[in-house]
This record gives structure tokens, sequence and C-alpha cells, in this order.
């Protein structure tokens, strides 16, 4: 795909002030959909794109709009989750400081399709610049009439706030991010109730990643039948992979949804450096199972990779070559969710210290005989028994780390730690930074 | 009314319930930690996780709502791997220190452990992440964050029960722990239930730290004298000495909780200041006699004032901290046996404490029964002009202190213009002044018997330790003087005072110890209005 939707920034200079935007076509789609269609339509419009959500879990955007309750008679809200925070995924980010108003205007056909007059920018703490493009960009945007009272004299009205969070990862979890919103700690919330119709302050709340919403333009102004021309049916649309560790271009890059790994690592990505092998990726980000180099010719949407044996997730492609030791990987994932439990369920309060624990112990030393073993127990007690999926995302590579890297683990084991240590500590990128 | 199926049983149960709840119904347990009836549902402890038909993840009972036809399984492998899997989990932190931890043999963890989990350790010792031990977090509660489990039931309590939140939760992951808010201390009415309802040893009772093993400790239920609300309690005690006073759950008055006045309340029925002797007046101080010998002594002292001033001489004032065996018994030995008039007194301090909650500004547990049995508290009042006039000679006082409510001056002119006193108390009071015999009786704790509450609600006490040394119920030690003066037999027990008091009163009589049981029943308010029988 030569045409960027998502990353046009990087072919329209300037496209973040809103003159450029606005003379490269933009609002023209937000024009149309609050001046020339209903609510309802735009729904169908979206369920027909078969637009899915990019935060990870890909459930289709139209069919989750259609979850709100008729007849609640309290306020709607839609939240933006922009609390990209799942190692190895850095794509949003492009977007909101690149493009931000087609987030926006994504914002404002969303909000105008579920009736919310109030829209939360829900961006992690860390993304200080982020944050501030977008304030201008909202500033600019209802300077313009874009938002505001009676918008494009429609009489709709909407309000989009930025909040920022304070640098948890559990925030983007969106029932997490909802409370962190109200002002309480960031627990997911027990669901039921979902927040289609419990959300923000009790009300009925949409949570959409912003890729997601920034979908959302292009198809009103493109068609359903567009966008579901690109890549594979089941999971169509233009979609940011982001690539870091070892390949010689890491970066963002927006490609059609089912673009194979091996083209996104040795064609997009430029290959491992150094003339080193490939030894392992995560395709999804830090969370989902790991795949073996003889595993990637897999095309990149949400099927074909759970076929596969891991996840789409956020599409954070995080490379290995074969001087990475997949227990020091390891090791370096479960001490990141060790640090981001929220400390809310038992399993994955308890659990993630103790992962943490025995993959140091290999690494390091110390571990015992049965050691292997117990990284897989303690994993499957985690599974799927907490309110949300923190505690999978780390037993999830875990399991997949150890069955299918099986003998390096077993090596530390007898060896009393990392048989390498001796050698240049080899490690793993879990971000690259994007120039 | 939802039928469903848990563990082959078909039970049906009212709509609304969780699982936990239903499972309760047919004796089955489910084992949970930060689930309580009272609170909102956190879902966090996930002990109880069960499997549902037809859904493919083990689901919270807690979170689960009882259906129509539902299929619950708690003991299949699948939920009992998962319910070793979560206490291995909350047992890896944990410092194992049952040998110093007063929640040793009620604690949850024990139980379940035994009952669910029962492997060794997979985690080493030295590796458990160290927190904050006996933090003195507010005048009645120590919370050890090492043994917190984070079930929040103590943070949902400040939050939505007293609104005070004085605890939260600090840190992330396995560094979570429970602490003060800046700036706060656990120092509201309630705070003492926060201990009750932690499943572990987190939050201790510093009045009970360290004083009693659990496993030793008899408890009677028995209903708090504080106030007259009547919170439901536990009695916790050894040997004749009260250790502590718990709540117990009664959903009619007191819910799961007791104010923290009516807990520490248990302090001044031991120790200091408790009559324990009969006594009367020698000369300018006392003698102690056999109960038999002073019991003789009122007897003809009594007599003789009624053979040389007439029927009317006498008089009694009972207070709304006698049963209503006593009150009954009162009234008959002074009313209808010695022929004289009686008052009661209910009086509670002007700035008396109270709130929406539970605590009650009447001070006292048994007013509505005073006002049934002895009268209204004006009477009082009217008794006293009655003695400035000289009319009365003789004055028994049932657990009446008159100092508070109508000053020590008063209680000296009494002394001056009453020949004779008689004073039937578990404390050595201002009234010791005037009293000529005191006879000491059992306190609430120490016997048989019921009060009427502020609903209206009759509720049993009983006797959980015997009364000390020379004391005596105070239904016997009345009764006994009746018969003296009348035909009445001395009943056999409190229950058979009750008995006769129910056969007589109209608001009574539908009641029996039986029927009021463990929670208490109301008084027949239509024949409260009416006038009570035999007057």
């Amino acid at each position: 795909m030569s045409e960027k939707i998502l990353l046009r920034h990087e072919d329209v200079a300037g496209l973040d002030r809103i003159d450029v935007y606005e003379s490269d076509g933009g609002y023209q789609a937000a024009r149309r959909a609050l001046t020339e269609m209903q609510p309802a339509q735009l729904v169908e419009l979206v369920k027909a794109s078969g637009l899915r959500g990019r935060g990870g879990a890909g459930f289709p955007t139209g069919v989750k709009w259609g979850f709100l309750p008729k007849d609640n008679p309290k306020p709607r809200y839609l939240c933006v989750n922009a609390d990209e925070s799942e190692p190895g995924t850095f794509k949003d980010r492009q977007i909101l400081e690149g493009n931000p108003h087609l987030l926006l205007e994504g914002i404002l056909i969303s909000a105008y399709a579920i009736q919310s007059h109030t829209a939360y920018i829900y961006i992690r703490g860390e993304f200080v610049h982020g944050a501030k493009v977008l304030e201008k960009t909202i500033a600019d945007a209802a300077a313009r009439g874009h938002l505001g009272r009676n918008i494009y004299g429609t009489g709709f009205d909407l309000d989009v706030h930025v909040h920022r969070g304070a640098g948890a990862y559990i925030c983007g979890e969106e029932t997490g991010l909802i409370e962190s919103l109200e002002g309480k700690r960031a627990y997911p919330r027990v669901k039921p109730p979902f927040p289609a119709t419990f959300g923000v302050f009790g009300a009925p709340t949409i949570v959409n990643n912003v890729e997601t919403l920034a979908c959302v333009p292009p198809i009103v102004t493109r068609g359903a039948e567009w966008f579901k021309g690109i890549g594979p049916e089941k999971s169509p649309g233009p979609k940011l992979y982001c690539v870091s560790g070892h390949v010689q271009r890491p970066g963002v890059f927006e490609l059609p949804m089912g673009t194979s790994l091996r083209d996104i690592i040795y064609t997009h990505s430029g290959g491992i450096p150094n003339g080193k092998k490939l030894k392992a990726v995560i395709p999804g980000g830090s969370s989902v199972p790991v795949l073996t180099a003889d595993e990637i010719d897999v095309p990149m949407d949400f099927e074909s990779v759970a076929k596969a044996g891991s996840l789409l997730g956020s599409c954070g492609v995080i490379v290995m070559d074969e001087t990475t030791c997949m227990v020091r990987a390891m090791q370096i994932i479960s001490h990141f969710y060790h640090d981001e439990s929220c400390g809310q369920c038992t399993p994955c309060r308890e659990g993630t210290g103790w992962l943490k624990d025995l993959l140091t112990r290999l690494e390091e030393g110390g571990a015992r005989q049965h050691d292997v073993d117990l990284l897989l127990r303690v994993s499957d007690n985690m599974m799927g028994n907490t309110v949300c999926v923190l505690a999978d995302a780390v037993a999830m590579p875990v399991i997949s780390f150890v069955n299918k890297f099986r003998a390096e683990f077993e090596e530390h084991l007898r060896h009393g730690g990392c048989p390498w240590r001796a050698a240049p500590a080899p490690t793993v990128t879990a971000a690259a930074a994007h120039a | 009314m939802p039928t469903l199926e848990i563990d082959g049983h078909s039970v049906t149960v009212e709509d609304g319930l969780n699982v936990i709840q239903a499972a309760e119904r047919v004796g089955i347990e489910i084992p949970h930690y930060c689930f309580h009836p009272a609170l909102t549902i956190a879902g966090n402890c996930r002990m109880c996780l069960v499997e549902i038909e037809k859904a493919p993840k083990l689901q919270i009972a807690c979170n689960t709502r009882v259906a129509e036809g539902m299929v619950v399984r708690t003991h299949t492998d699948r939920v009992k791997n998962v319910h070793a899997a979560v206490l291995e989990f909350l047992l890896i932190n944990h410092p194992i220190d049952c040998p110093i931890c007063d929640q040793a043999g009620e604690c949850k963890l024990q139980d379940y452990y035994m009952d669910y989990d029962r492997q060794a350790s997979r985690f080493p010792l030295e590796h458990k992440v160290k927190k904050h031990k006996a933090l003195d977090i507010g005048p009645l509660v120590m919370l050890d964050q090492e043994r917190c489990i984070l079930c929040t039931r103590c943070t949902r309590f400040l939050e939505e029960i007293t609104k005070t939140t004085e605890l939260g939760v600090f840190q992330r992951g396995d560094h979570c722990r429970i602490d003060l808010f800046p700036g706060k201390r656990l120092e509201n009415l309630y705070s003492g239930n926060v201990v009750d309802i932690c499943p572990v040893g987190a939050l201790t009772n510093k009045d009970f730290r360290f004083r009693a093993r659990v496993w030793y400790l008899d408890h009677t239920p028995s209903v708090c004298a504080s106030c007259a609300t009547g919170c439901n309690i536990d009695i916790h005690h050894r040997r004749g000495e009260m250790f502590r006073w718990r709540p117990r759950q009664n959903l009619d008055v007191n819910q799961y909780w007791m104010c923290d006045e009516g807990r520490m309340s248990y302090r001044r029925y031991q120790g200091e200041g408790r009559l324990l002797q009969p006594v009367v007046r020698d000369g300018g101080g006392w003698a102690v006699r056999a109960w038999e010998a002073v019991q003789r002594d009122v007897v003809t002292r009594l007599r003789e004032i009624v053979g040389a001033h007439g029927a009317g001489a006498i008089a009694g004032i009972a207070s709304a901290q006698a049963t209503n065996e006593e009150l009954f018994l009162f009234a008959r030995l002074v009313r209808d046996s010695l022929q004289g008039r009686t008052a009661g007194l209910s009086w509670s301090p002007p700035d008396a404490s109270q709130d929406d909650l539970l605590i009650d500004r009447d001070k006292n547990p048994n007013t509505a029964g005073l006002r049934l049995l002895t009268g209204a508290d004006g009477s009082v009042d009217t008794l006293l002009s009655q003695v400035e006039q000289g009319n009365i000679s003789a004055l028994i006082l049932l657990r009446t202190d008159l100092a508070p409510s109508h000053g020590q001056d008063v209680i000296t002119r009494l002394g001056e213009q009453v020949d004779y006193v008689v004073v039937l108390d578990t404390h050595y009071g201002p009234t010791a002044e005037i009293a000529d015999a005191m006879l000491p009786i059992a306190s609430f704790a120490e016997t048989d018997g019921t009060f009427i509450n502020r609903g209206s609600r009759v509720q049993r006490i009983r006797e959980s330790i015997r009364p000390p040394a020379q004391a005596r119920a105070g239904w016997l030690v009345l009764s006994q003087l009746d018969a003296e003066f009348s035909r009445h037999a001395v009943p056999a027990d409190a229950n058979a005072v009750f008995t006769e008091l129910a056969a007589t009163h109209a608001p009574f009589r539908h009641l029996s110890y039986a029927a009021i049981g463990d929670h208490g029943l109301p008084i027949d308010a239509g024949a409260a209005a009416k006038p009570p029988a035999g007057q």
C-alpha cells in the first residue's frame, strides 16, 4: 500500500496544523457525517467496514457501539484510549503527535454516531508532547467550529477533554482507565457490567483506541467497501506495525492488515543487522506468545496470528536475533509485569513477582531443580483467573518461552545461571526510538 | 425465585443473591475472602472461583447472580486446583507468624489452607516481600501489612458504611499495602468493625492483642447494653472473665456492626467499683454479712416501716438499666406485695452521642421495657416531691444511680428524709452515701433476661459469666424478697419469670424465650397502647 492514511503526515508536511489538515480535505468527512448522515447510519457503516479495535483485542468497533443501551437516560461518553503502554508498541504516538486532527475528526464522527457530547482522551502521562499537541489541536478545532456548540449548524455539541495518566500500565485496560479517569486507583472493574452500560461515572461509555478512531474518517470518506478491500476479509483496513529490536530499520510502518510478518521484518525493517540470524519474534507486544524463526510466515491479522499460536495484539513486533538470551529476555518482560500489576487480584499480584523471582534465579543463579516446571505451573495458575488479562499477559509469554526454548532454560539450570554471561550481555530492546 | 443446581443439589432462592449465598443455603461452603454481604463486590481475592455450566472460564461466585437453571460445580478438579493455587499465591508473601498472631484459630488463611490447600511451600522464605508490622493506625486498631491479603474489606467498610475513608491501598503489585491516607487516623466511631471483618490477622484489636488464644474462649450470644439500639453481640469469655465483645449479625437491628463505645463498654463490668458482697450500714461504715442475714435484715426493716407508717410509706425507683424480668418483679414487690409506689428512671446525658447508623442518644438498654412495666420517667420527680412532703419512709433503688440525673444534693436530702434505703446495684455508686443495705446484683452480662430496644424489639441477654463474688442475679434477689411479703413462689430461673410476665402483660403475651431466640421479636404494639394488664 503506497498511500498512507494513518501516517499521512509522513507524506504531507505540517499536517498537524489545522490549516494544512483542512486544505488537505480534513474535516470533510466529519462535516458530511454530521450534516448528511444519521447516527445509526454511521454505526451501520462502521459495522459494514469490518473495522476491528486496534487496541489489541480486535473487537468489531461497530458492534461495540451497538451495545449502548437505547433507554438509559444518563449521558453517554466516548473515551479514547491513548494510554499506549504495551512494551514494543508505539503506533498511537505517531498519530497523536503527527496526525492529531485525524484522531480528533474520528472522535467527532464517532461521538456523533453514538450520540455522546463529551469525549475524554486518556493519554499516558509520559506522552507530554502528545498531550500538548492534543490541547492545541482541540483549541484550534474548536476555534474553527469543529467542536463546541452547534457544530456545523447541526445542533450537535461536543466537548473533548485531555486527561493525562500518571504512569501505570494498567490504565490501558479499559475499566482501569475509567476508574483512573474518575480519579480513583486504576483497578480494573469486575465485569459484568461492561462499560457500554456502566462506564465513566456509571454512564454508558464506549472506549476506543486511537488508531481505531483514526480509521473512521477515511471510512466515511471512501466507504466501507474501500476499507474492506484492504487486507483480509475478516480483519480489513490499514494497520500500523511497530517494529523494534534486532532489525536494520526499527519504526512504525503503515501496511495493509495481513502483511506477512517475514516481509515486515525482512523487507520493511531491513532484516537483521550484522548478518545475524533471527531467533524469535514477539508479534503483538510483550504480552503475547513468542514465535520462533520458523513461524514467521504468517499474515499479520487477528485470525492468522491466532492460528499460528500467538496474538496480533497491538502489533508491537519485537525481533530477537541469535545472540538473544531467551531467559534474560523473559526476565526483563516479567520484571515489567511485576512492576505493573495493579495488585488487585491475588494470582496476578503474587504470581507476577513469583515468576520474576524464578526467572531471575534461572538467569543469575540459585534456581532449584524444578523451577522450569514451576514457571509453567505458576503461569497456568494465573491464566484466566483474574479480573483483567494482565496475569495472562505475563503467563502467555512465559509458557511460550519455556515451551519453545526449553533447552535454553534447562541449560541455565544446569549451568547455575546464564551460560553466556561472560560474553557481552545479550539484551533485547523493548521499544525502539522512532526518528 | 430462581431454581439452580449446585453440586447436584437443587436450590430455590430469592432473586438477587449470589452463588456464594445460594450455596450456603444448601450447606455448601464456597471459600471467599473479599466478599462480605454488607459491602460492594470487589472480586479481587479469586478464592470463590467455581464452574458455571456454559461459561468457558471459571467464574467468581461472589459476582455471579443466581439465575434460573444455572448449574454450579464447586468440587471439580478444576475448581479444587484453583482453590489450592489461590491459597498458594496468598501465602507466598504471608509471614506465617501464626504462633504470635491473634487471629490464629479464627483465621481464614489457616482454615482454608487446611481445607483446600495442604501443599508444601514452593517459595523460598528469604524472598518474601517485607512490609510494616504493628502499625498503630488508631486508638483501637493495629495494622500488620505483611499479614494482609488485600481483600479491601476494611477500605470498603470505611468507604461505604462509615463514609470516613481513612484507609486506602498504596503501591502496586506485591508491594501493595493497606495504609492510612496522609494526615488521617482510624478513629471513627465504628473503627473496631474492621478488625471483625478482616479475614486474617492484618487488623487486630489493641485491647485484645496478646490477651488470649481464641480457641480457649467461649462465647455467649447477648445484646449490648450501652444504648437503646441493642446491637446483638457475642460475649467472648473464659473462666469468668470477659475478653471481648463482637457484633453478632442481626439484619433487623445492627446488621453486622457495633460501635466502639459499645464494644469497649465491657470493661465497665469487670474490675474496679463492683459491689461484691452484701453489706449493711454499721455506724459510719459497712459491715459485710451473709446474704441471708442481710436479706432478713431488709425484710425486718421494711415490715417495721409498713407497720409504723402504713403501706404507702414504701417507694421504689428502677432504671432503664434493669431487665424486663427485674422490672416485672420489682413492680410486683413494691406495688403489689408492699402496696408501695414505683417510679422509673431513664436518663442520658444531655450531650449523649448519637448518629444515624447505630448509636442512639438514649444510653439505656431498656427504656421501652421500663415504660411498659414501671411507668413514665416523670414519675421520679413526683415521687421525690412525695419524699419532700415526708410521705415516704423507705426507698428501694434498683440499678438507679440518681447522681448524674438529679445531683448529689438530691441524694443527700433523700438520705435525710427517708428512714431506710436499700440499694440493688452492680457498682458501688453515689447512692451508697445514703444506703442502709446494699445488695450486689449481676451485670447484664451475668444474668439471663430481656431488654426491649428502640425498635420495640424484645431481645435476650444471657448469663455469659457468673456474677462476681457474692453478687446474685437481680431476678433472684427481687423474687426472694417478694416471697417474704407475698405468696409468690421463687421462680426457678429467668425463663420462669418471663413466662409469668408474658402471661400478665398483653404486649408480651405472644412471646417466650424460645420464640424470641437469638434475634429477638417485636412486642405486640397494639397491646402496648392499652394499659398493662393487672393495673
